[in-house]
């Protein structure tokens, strides 16, 4: 014990309180940060490619991870880890379709960060080659903050959204690094113009790539099977 | 309402910055481009150091205007919106200053309550 405060730790150490102020000078985010480089130096020794999917609730996230599943399963192994509030409804989901998946419930917290992703790493344990997903929590604000240690971002949004979303959540879209626009089927019934997404996510995000698709009828999913493969190592 | 995990991560980060004193006020700098809402963050103070060594304490909090140099003309002009973009028109900008979440200093009580 010390004996100049009693504190616990040894005996001779400093003694930040016998000055009134201490400066820090420390990002907040510098733990998460560094446990995001740690998750993925550990993907990269086991050559496994981390896409961190986000978008807002409902946009067709896991439905585009169950069609990727059924139909890219003979290529690689494909890993979930899934992020949501409650339930473990969607975990279940990626398993009947055919892949392993977590899930991680976030209670109150709105999105995933390093240490949660660190935790579902060690029990999904992802095989060498493979490629996980981690499904963000449906949130277009907060999942953008938070490195987990994925190696791209995919944003993606539905046609029945609207073509102002990335306007409306600039931190996301320019954080990405691919933008899905899901439900595409359904482009007769809504106001959305594909081209008008494209201009207003080139806005905030200039040079990112857009992919429309159709995870019911499947349009569009070979463009996204092809990106998959480019970034696969 | 990712402030309520930023605070916290506020709470882990002075906790293991000092020994065994009790905190008295955290001065924080908010980068206007972070997406955090410094009002937000007052709010949650409270609640996550209650039963903490920062029960108590104050929270200042300095803004810093967010500044971008934009790769298209070369100019370097102040911005606060999300939208990132040049006078010039252009949104092939970089972020020069306003997109860092700072813990500065913090101030610690100097009698014996050390302990």
């Amino acid at each position: 014990m010390c004996v100049t405060c009693g504190c616990g730790q040894e005996e001779v150490h400093a003694h930040p309180h016998t000055t009134d102020l201490l400066a820090i000078e420390e990002r907040v985010l510098a733990h998460n940060d560094h446990l995001a480089t740690h998750n993925r130096a550990w993907l990269e020794r086991r050559r496994i490619r981390a896409v961190n999917l986000m978008s807002s609730p409902g946009s067709g996230k896991t439905s585009l991870l169950e069609r990727t599943i059924a139909e890219t399963s003979g290529r690689r192994e494909v890993c979930v880890i899934e992020g949501d509030q409650e339930t473990a409804t969607d975990a279940e989901r990626i398993a009947r379709a055919g892949a392993r998946a977590v899930q991680v419930n976030t209670g109150a917290g709105c999105h995933l960060d390093a240490s949660m992703v660190e935790r579902a790493l060690g029990s999904l344990d992802p095989g060498d080659g493979s490629l996980l997903f981690v499904e963000n929590v449906g949130n277009l604000v907060c999942p953008a903050l938070f490195d987990v240690g994925e190696h791209r971002r995919v944003v993606v949004v539905s046609v029945t959204e609207g073509d102002d979303k990335p306007l409306k959540y600039p931190q996301m879209f320019a954080a990405a690094d691919l933008v899905v626009v899901n439900k595409t089927d359904l482009l007769p019934y809504v106001d959305c113009d594909l081209d008008v997404v494209t201009k207003n996510a080139r806005a905030v995000n200039p040079g990112v790539d857009v992919l429309p698709l159709s995870v019911r009828d499947g349009d569009g999913m070979d463009a996204w099977y092809a990106w998959l493969d480019r970034i696969s190592p | 309402m990712h402030e309520m995990s930023l605070v916290a991560d506020v709470v882990d980060l002075v906790e293991r910055r000092t020994t065994g004193c009790h905190v008295t006020e955290v001065r924080l700098r908010v980068g206007a481009l972070t997406g955090v809402l410094p009002d937000a963050m007052r709010f949650c103070f409270e609640m996550a150091t209650a039963g903490t060594r920062l029960e108590g304490a104050t929270l200042e909090l300095e803004t810093v205007p967010g500044r971008i140099a934009c790769r298209t003309c070369g100019a370097e002009s102040p911005c606060d919106d999300h939208v990132l973009l040049c006078g010039c028109g252009s949104a092939d900008v970089s972020v020069v200053a306003g997109d860092d979440l700072v813990v500065t200093s913090v101030a610690l009580r100097k009698e014996s309550a050390c302990a």
